[in-house]
């Protein structure tokens, strides 16, 4: 284990940023958000939760996919990947590298999603242990250990070091280039600080969600409940949910003439809380909020662990929790459905 | 259970078993004390999760719209601030105030978690209100804040605690207005340099993340389908794919809603970014102030707004672009 | 760099035929004139004009056609609008195919096979009736059964009066939804019609129309014996990737896209009720 005092940590991101391309926790307009970090930024690594998950990074918002040029009735298309250089993601929660791993089985799954596989193989991961995991967090449901994060590079803080541990070879590479940063030990320090924030956790109120209910109960009578009705009620239809989450994944694929023979095609982020998510010129298979706020939890609970092997499309990062305007969110609904059935 | 939520509580049971009112539109429980969510409850026995506390900032006049659309008669609880929203509802036709009981209530200022938490106080486990003081336990220990520390942004400047409407009112304690002014902050935009305001809202409005929760909050934004989700629009979009894009849409929203909006605040509370989106709607509402005299939009709920209305004592426009010029 | 199955291929519309008022067909080669994919009866391409929009329409023209595709398309909406308007030498883009196909190499084999449809629901049905009829002797008896509003409205008329009730072992049965001067067939809806054909509930069948038109079609087929893991369809809802990740076409854990659009019925009552 590796140490570094955190009154020298601009000296490590200078350097990290001076190799490769640097993306951590930013504060711009009072927010935190994960964003390129150039020397003199304003860094806020110690901000739990960023608004925006680090999905961006694999994932962005908005993204071209290809482009077109016309000419009379022709048709070119342009392939408009690059390669994607090595970058750093620095920071990274237990919640959020667990929710790459939920995104993974989507966008890696054959056919591979080139796009998200090229930024994920660029990418060095350092994930970042949580010291005072708060409220709104429940990781510890889906079996994640935010004290322990994996990665390549996995780091804790306190108040006096930034502690390095190096997990995978990509991690051991970017320790040597900034190994002369660091000095030897700190094991101790992280076992102390480990033990105590699991013991927050275990305090924590939603660390106990259980979930057996939506493991052990038929697609359909979960789908049945009439609870729906209810827990949808005063959903406002509005993205923020599903734009804060780290494992909403789904996409809209639009386009714009960006010149009179130019066409840009790019894809970005889809909310199935909106009324067109879903709509066709001859219909739409979904014409109620209830039903919309149903998918958005029958995914993350039920259809997505059936498509792969039980794992939740939900990592407890409590973003929803925090940011649903009119309170609303998953551990509502897992709290409603999940305790006694009504006859 | 404080004395003001046990008259509404009482007052919500009385017009569900007399079935004077068939659903009641107030705010339930949630897993703490400052997460309830609004609810419709049509039964008493629902009305056991009914809370009515300092974390019950969101507008219940919307919801009205499609609460309304189901049919029966409505009771909906509202603050101060909210009975302009339901004026301005009912002066579009949205809401029908026949099939409405509008019961107004007391607001000493609603507070905010996520400014409770900005204090370094996280793993909140239980609030508290006691007079003028929250007291906030945590897993990492317990803190006392003065309200005016955490109140919501919009409490802060509040507009009014007069009711613009009410059939019936719940108040027990006096509610004193706000000495703050509310267009402060506007003006500290308008004492920027151009540079420097359009650098504060690149910044700002470049946190947009196109959730749409302004909107759909806003009790001025009931068009049936927006033009932003509307593909025949040609500028329907659902990222930004661009900074001018993010631009575009807060700009055009707050012109849409411009004379409408009565500053209720929802816009602000409810961004996942915390962009000061009420400053937009206030500079709206300072400019209309000076140039046709002052007007509150929602305090009635007929008459037109100054800007659907012309009189010759409205200031020219072409001269009220210097800025000078004001109301006759 | 390797292959991305959101960067489409371009097509070249060779030959376009007006088949209803609302319905065109559309003959497809690559650019250079050979055929751009192979693919199986059932599955489904999107097809793009650039600056509009892409669609996922099914392939109506049978895989053993080995010189060139075609889709069917029923002027509906934005994009099928403008794809109305397009003349032969237009490029388009095309990528595909997408989704599982009829099991015509599979529980299809040996059977005695009904095909239903109504309307523009015939288009991803010619593709697999076609292929049945180009490997003749490896299916028993089939029988078409095909509905529209009116005698207009009856895509692809031309090869069924023409083809298909020529060949062998082969029944068609046609009928509109109202009398119409000129039509001397069967009037009315194909639910009911196909109650009064008689049929041999052992048939394996494929319904394709109108929602509501399979919803009633299977309730009869159910009443004359027929079993519900005997009877196919396929499914439409909106799409965008067309591999399973944009994550809009699901019905229940199932994506349309690439778990369907082929479900037998049995399959589909295992699934939420929203499609």
């Amino acid at each position: 284990m590796l140490k570094i005092k955190v009154q020298d940590l601009n000296k490590l991101f200078d350097a990290i940023s001076e190799k490769e391309p640097l993306y951590m926790p930013l504060e711009k307009a009072g927010e935190a958000n994960y964003g390129l970090y150039k020397t003199g930024e304003k860094t806020a690594l110690d901000v739990l939760k960023t608004v925006k998950s680090a999905k961006d990074l694999f994932f962005p918002q908005s993204e071209t996919i290809v482009k077109f040029k016309t000419e009379g009735k022709n048709i070119t298309v342009e392939d408009i990947r690059e390669e994607v250089k090595p970058f750093v993601l620095f920071g990274v929660k237990a919640c959020d590298f667990k929710a790459f791993e939920v995104l993974d089985k989507v966008f890696l799954a054959d056919p591979v999603d080139t796009y998200y596989q090229a930024k994920r193989n660029a990418c060095t991961v350092v994930t970042f242990a949580c010291r005072r995991p708060e409220e709104s967090c429940f990781c510890k449901v889906f079996g994640i250990d935010a004290a322990n994060p994996v990665g390549d590079v996995t780091i804790w803080k306190d108040d006096e070091n930034l502690y390095w541990r190096e997990n995978t070879e990509k991690g051991s590479k970017l320790t040597e280039s900034v190994r002369y940063l660091f000095a030897e030990g700190g094991e101790k320090d992280v076992q102390n600080q480990q033990e105590e924030t699991r013991k927050i956790i275990e305090k924590l109120p939603f660390s106990s969600l259980d979930l057996s209910y939506f493991e052990n109960t038929e697609m359909m009578d979960i789908f049945n409940r009439p609870e729906w009705q209810k827990l949808s009620e005063a959903c406002l239809a509005c993205g923020t949910c599903t734009f804060v989450c780290p494992t909403c994944q789904c996409f809209d694929i639009r386009e714009f003439k960006a010149s009179n023979d130019q066409i840009i095609r790019y894809r970005c982020w889809d909310s199935c809380m909106y009324s067109d998510f879903t709509q066709m010129s001859h219909g739409n298979n979904r014409t109620t909020q209830m039903q919309r706020y149903r998918q958005r939890f029958m995914h993350k609970l039920v259809y997505y662990p059936e498509n792969n092997g039980g794992l939740f499309s939900c990592v407890g990062c409590g973003r929803c929790v925090n940011k649903c305007p009119q309170k609303l969110n998953i551990v509502k609904v897992v709290k409603t459905l999940g305790g006694k059935k009504d006859d | 259970m404080n004395k003001v939520e046990e008259l509404i509580v009482k007052r919500a049971r009385e017009l569900l078993s007399s079935k004077e009112v068939d659903k009641v539109i107030g705010w339930k429980k949630g897993e703490f004390y400052f997460d309830p969510s609004p609810a419709v409850f049509t039964s008493e026995e629902e009305l056991k999760d009914f809370v009515y506390n300092g974390f019950c900032g969101a507008n219940l006049s919307k919801y009205l719209v499609q609460e309304l659309k189901k049919g029966g008669k409505i009771a909906v609880f509202l603050k101060p601030c909210d009975t302009y929203s339901f004026n301005e509802l009912v002066k579009e036709h949205r809401v029908d105030k026949n099939a409405v009981k509008v019961i107004a209530i007391e607001c000493q200022g609603k507070l905010d978690i996520e400014k409770i938490k900005e204090k370094g106080v996280s793993a909140v486990t239980e609030t508290e209100e006691n007079g003028e003081e929250v007291i906030v336990s945590s897993l990492y220990g317990s803190a006392k804040f003065r309200k005016e520390e955490v109140l919501l942004e919009k409490c802060l400047t509040c507009k009014s605690k007069k009711f613009a409407v009410a059939d019936e009112t719940i108040v027990v304690n006096e509610m004193k207005e706000t000495a703050n002014d509310r267009f402060s902050g506007v003006e500290e935009l308008e004492r920027m340099s151009e540079e420097e305001r359009f650098a504060f809202w690149k910044g700002e409005l470049s946190k947009c993340i196109r959730c749409n929760a302004c909107r759909n909050v806003c009790p001025a934004c009931t068009c049936v389908k927006c033009v932003f989700d509307n593909n025949a629009s040609g500028m329907a979009t659902k990222a930004p794919a661009d900074t001018f894009e993010e631009q575009m849409f807060h700009i055009i929203r707050a012109y849409h809603v411009a004379g409408r909006c009565t500053d209720c605040g929802e816009c602000s509370r409810v961004c996942p970014q915390h962009i000061p989106l009420h400053l937009l709607n206030r500079k709206f509402i300072k400019d209309i102030n000076r140039l046709y005299g002052d007007f509150q939009a929602g305090e009635a709920d007929e008459g037109k707004n100054p800007l659907i209305e012309y009189t010759e004592k409205d200031a020219d426009p072409t001269a009220a672009v210097n800025g000078e010029v004001r109301h006759a | 760099m390797t292959d991305e199955v959101l960067i489409p291929k371009v097509g070249v519309v060779t030959d376009v035929r007006r088949d209803t008022p609302d319905v065109k067909t559309f003959r497809v080669v690559g650019t250079d004139g050979k055929k751009l994919f192979e693919h199986m009866p059932g599955q489904c391409a999107m097809v793009s004009i650039p600056g509009v929009g892409e669609s996922m329409f099914s392939i109506t023209s049978s895989p053993t056609n080995e010189d060139y595709m075609e889709f069917s398309i029923k002027k509906c909406g934005c994009v099928t609008e403008v794809i109305h308007s397009i003349e032969a030498g237009q490029q388009i883009t095309v990528r595909g195919p997408y989704g599982r196909n009829f099991p015509v190499e599979g529980a299809f084999k040996g059977k005695d096979l009904l095909f239903i449809a109504g309307g523009i629901g015939l288009a991803p049905l010619r593709s697999v009736i076609n292929y049945v009829r180009h490997f003749r002797k490896n299916y028993g008896k089939v029988i078409v059964v095909y509905g529209a509003r009116s005698a207009d409205d009856l895509v692809d008329i031309d090869e069924i009066k023409n083809e298909w009730s020529n060949e062998e072992n082969f029944e068609v049965y046609l009928t509109i939804d109202r009398p119409q001067e000129g039509w001397n067939g069967h009037v009315g809806f194909v639910p009911s019609y196909v109650k009064e054909i008689g049929l041999d509930p052992n048939m394996t069948a494929v319904l394709c129309g109108p929602p509501i038109m399979i919803k009633f079609t299977l309730q009869g087929l159910l009443e004359l014996g027929f079993n519900k893991t005997n009877v196919y369809t396929t499914l439409e809802l909106r799409m965008k990737c067309g591999v399973g990740k944009c994550g809009r076409c699901n019905v229940g854990s199932k994506y349309v896209c690439k778990d369907g659009p082929v479900f037998r019925m049995d399959e589909i009552d295992e699934l939420p009720d929203e499609y």
